[in-house]
């Protein structure tokens, strides 16, 4: 079989740092190949190549057997090879349309852009593909599920005969991620070669056939996905054996430490997005939050942490009233939180990795005395964090931020909140974008700081991570809480029925 | 990945390829560009290259420095501004607001020498804090780009300046175009050595304004927030920083560098109060400055120090037949050349690549 990509003894040299050490990649036409690795291990500076965005140090690219020059994204287009990154690159004030046909707009014979076709070329691939957006809504009102669509669109629309997927489903809920692997078979179908880079093994054992893996810049092997255990997967990346499972005793709940009444929250489009919603999270509990994305859980999330304007009900922190405190104020009350968006709110990307450990502390001892930053106090602050949490970056505790990898920047914010030991946690996609080794640590550490006696609120869109973690499960649909129920053998298929409204189930035992 | 360079680096290559555009448009007319530098040695050492005999005249840099102070000033007010994610545009009336409030003080209240200059500088100051205070405050708590404020407060100020001038300070019976004279004892002192010079202790604010922005931007709690507010607001108001005050005091404590500028010039270049008939353009000349200098307090002080020598040497070229429109000219160019940065990385990459493959090619034969 024709390969439909070679990448030849890559090797890509960063100040500091080498990204890929002789990589050699070969991709068989018309299949799906998985890239598999840990963060930092190299996918992400590979694929790069392979679009145009850096230059290989040494080695050679082959594409349907032509050596090529991929100097850049445009050269990378040519050649019929599209990409969907991991961190979306979309204009957020652009409608789903006018960003798919960005750069190669359809024209009319005056020479404008022809709406109108445009518009009726992207309905006709999304029916095509079975890719559900709205082509008139604007991408900052729409879920984080359909931008993925919105990238994937992209690239069909520029006829891309080779996807690369960068982490594809780090942002789906389980009924997505179901989806998008379909949309991959069907894409395989109409004749397209896909490579998909991932850490989740049960991706790559749905849809792939090859698989190669990384570790830490270099080729482990590739191997037959059908004919090898994701065990043996997980060991090759990581490089000894790893379990999925964190030990966990049971809860042994005390007091209501988050306690929310009847909240009632509106959304970016102005209605309410939660609805009379009321949970109560004691000391020393995990209460998993599950629900599809855009049902509620991010305008929770913000309100709970004083970010977004409460409509009416009330949040207490261990007793006091902090529904319309400012975010400050909820810090003062011993509350941490992992946002959602780790780029808008998580960190100040254009901060040395050192400051962004900081951003809540700067102004406490030892990092400041009499308003002035501590910097002796601060490094060794960060040398011990960035250890704790083994948080890598090229240039350790003076990397700036924006040039660490996805997953990195995740541990350093986990770091960061963690290291606070809060009574109050408001955990949101804590391990979106990590690796397996690495969601093991922040799992492990959700535990250990509810055994120290916090109280947990992890809101999560993988539904693996809430039955894995949480000690009761509330699940959210469109604003409303329309289940509670003890995390003892409630099945992962009434979870996501209640997910999407088609059940409603409040446990005796779960009630506070 | 393109290589990172310096932005000294870019600033740099700006400033050659700015001074490059001068010498081009002198030779498209017919002009020696050669006189561009013997101009711009003259102001910078007082060496005189076509006359050696008359050895080195010190008020020549003097007068560099002298023009450099206030658009250091006002280079440090931008800079400030933009570190917290705002353009102050607002220089030209923070600028006449610090003027206005130094003349004031200068000659209302009595005060004795060397205290006297302080007050009126401190209340140059005040009045650029507070006359920058609006769109700060705006911008942090209704969302109005500041922008819009800042120009618009800019007119508010020129005649606003006019019409206190004319109705509570006394005028000169002379030229009833500006107030008489200020007290002997608003003075910045003389550091002209002996030259014909301007050049006074007014200087010392513009190094004591590079060390404070440098304090308080790199080194405070107060300048952490700042920066993070400046990279990203988002980010800083879920650390819990506030956000909305770090605007305000932003701003003000911007106004308050280009009020300081105000105050500086009118005492030692003009010793009375003035009616502005138009902008002096020391606030836009900050644009630049900050531009340039990359907003850092080194940068803004290395740019201020380039684009004083530009505006010190104009008299120099035009004795040497260089019209001085051509100083202006190549001051743009700088700034164009460095807001086209992007541009220029990619010819530095291009230029590496092909150093790199010539190497290479070098290496196999």
């Amino acid at each position: 079989m024709a390969y439909a990509i070679e990448m030849l003894h890559i090797t890509k040299d960063f100040p500091g740092i080498r990204a890929n050490d002789d990589i050699t990649l070969q991709v068989e036409e018309n299949t799906v190949h998985a890239l598999l690795g840990e963060n930092g291990a190299g996918k992400s500076t590979l694929m790069s190549i392979l679009f145009g965005l850096y230059q290989p140090t040494s080695g050679t690219i082959k594409v349907n057997g032509n050596e090529v020059h991929i100097t850049d994204p445009n050269v990378a287009n040519d050649l019929g090879i599209g990409m969907v990154h991991q961190h979306f690159k979309l204009v957020e004030c652009f409608t789903v349309t006018e960003n798919i046909i960005l750069g190669k707009e359809p024209r009319t014979k005056l020479g404008t852009v022809d709406m109108k076709a445009a518009r009726a070329k992207v309905v006709e691939l999304s029916e095509r593909y079975g890719l559900q957006v709205d082509p008139d809504a604007k991408i900052s009102d729409i879920t984080v599920g359909m931008q993925q669509r919105v990238e994937i669109l992209k690239m069909l629309y520029r006829d891309a005969n080779i996807l690369i997927f960068d982490e594809p489903t780090a942002v789906l809920t389980p009924q997505e991620i179901a989806e998008l692997m379909d949309i991959i078979r069907n894409l395989i179908k109409e004749g397209k070669t896909i490579l998909l880079i991932t850490h989740k093994l049960k991706e790559i054992k749905a849809v792939a056939q090859k698989c190669t893996v990384l570790r830490k810049g270099k080729s482990v092997g590739t191997i037959d996905v059908e004919t090898t255990s994701e065990e043996k997967m997980a060991e090759m990346m990581v490089g000894h054996f790893v379990s999925f499972m964190v030990d966990r005793q049971d809860a042994t709940p005390g007091d209501v430490y988050l306690d929310i009444e009847h909240l009632n929250v509106k959304g970016a489009k102005g209605v309410l997005a939660v609805k009379d919603f009321s949970l109560k999270v004691r000391q020393g509990e995990i209460v998993g939050l599950a629900g599809i994305d855009g049902n509620g859980q991010t305008e929770l999330a913000y309100a709970l942490t004083g970010m977004t304007k409460i409509e009416s009900g009330t949040v207490k922190f261990m007793g006091d009233d902090v529904t319309h405190e400012s975010i400050m104020s909820h810090y003062r009350h011993d509350m941490c939180h992992v946002p959602e968006d780790r780029h808008k709110h998580g960190l100040i990307l254009d901060f040395k990795l050192k400051e962004n450990y900081i951003v809540h502390s700067y102004t406490d001892e030892p990092f400041a005395k009499n308003g002035v930053i501590q910097m002796k106090a601060v490094d060794e602050y960060a040398e011990r964090l960035s250890q704790e949490y083994d948080v890598r970056s090229g240039e350790g505790k003076e990397t700036i931020t924006r040039s660490m990898s996805g997953g990195n920047q995740q541990k350093a914010i986990i770091a960061r909140e963690f290291d606070r030991n809060s009574k109050i946690m408001i955990v949101v996609q804590p391990t979106r974008g990590l690796d397996v080794g690495a969601i093991e640590l922040v799992r492990k550490k959700i535990v250990e700081q509810r055994d120290k006696g916090a109280a947990v609120l992890l809101i999560s869109l993988e539904l693996d991570e809430i039955m894995n973690l949480s000690d009761r499960i509330a699940v959210i649909h469109n604003g409303e809480l329309t289940g509670l129920v003890m995390n003892k053998g409630i099945s992962e298929n009434d979870i996501g029925l209640m997910m999407s409204g088609g059940l409603s189930k409040f446990d005796e035992e779960a009630k506070v | 990945m393109t290589r990172r360079y310096s932005k000294l680096t870019i600033s740099l290559i700006a400033v050659v390829l700015g001074i490059l555009v001068g010498c081009l448009i002198l030779v498209i007319t017919g002009r020696n560009p050669v006189n561009i530098f013997i101009a711009l040695i003259r102001s910078l050492t007082g060496f005189s290259v076509n006359n050696p005999a008359r050895g080195i005249n010190i008020m020549y840099p003097l007068n560099w420095l002298l023009s450099s102070v206030p658009i250091i000033l006002t280079g440090l007010s931008v800079a400030f501004a933009y570190r917290t994610g705002m353009f102050n545009i607002g220089g030209e009336g923070q600028f006449i607001a610090g003027s206005l409030a130094c003349a004031t003080v200068a000659l209302l209240v009595d005060l004795p020498p060397v205290i006297h200059p302080i007050a009126c500088i401190l209340a140059g100051g005040i009045a650029g804090a507070l006359w920058a205070f609006l769109p700060g405050f705006l911008k942090a708590f209704r969302n109005i780009n500041e922008v819009v404020i800042c120009v618009m407060m800019n007119y508010i100020a020129l005649y606003f300046n006019d019409w206190f001038v004319r109705s509570f300070l006394p005028i000169d019976k002379l030229t009833l175009a500006r107030t008489v004279a200020f007290p002997e004892t608003v003075s910045l002192g003389d550091l002209s050595f002996g030259t014909a010079s301007q050049f006074n202790y007014g200087v010392i604010f513009a190094i004591l304004g590079v060390i404070i922005f440098w304090f308080i931007m790199e080194k405070t709690t107060f300048g952490y927030s700042l920066r993070a507010t400046g990279f990203n607001s988002e980010g800083s108001r879920y650390a819990g920083m506030k956000n909305r005050r770090n605007t305000v005091l932003s701003m003000m404590i911007a106004g308050a560098f280009t009020g300081v500028a105000g105050a500086i010039v009118i005492i030692g270049s003009y010793g009375y109060g003035r009616i502005f008939t138009a902008f002096d353009n020391y606030g836009f000349d900050g644009i630049s400055v900050a531009l340039v200098g990359g907003s850092s307090a080194g940068g803004v002080l290395a740019a201020g120090l380039l684009f004083g020598l530009m505006n010190a040497s104009e008299t120099q070229f035009q004795i040497l037949g260089i019209p001085s429109e051509v100083s202006d000219n190549i001051q743009a160019a700088i700034v164009f050349f460095v807001a086209i940065q992007y541009g220029i990385k990619i010819v530095l990459d291009l230029i590496g690549k092909h150093r790199m493959n010539k190497k290479v090619k070098e290496e196999v034969a």
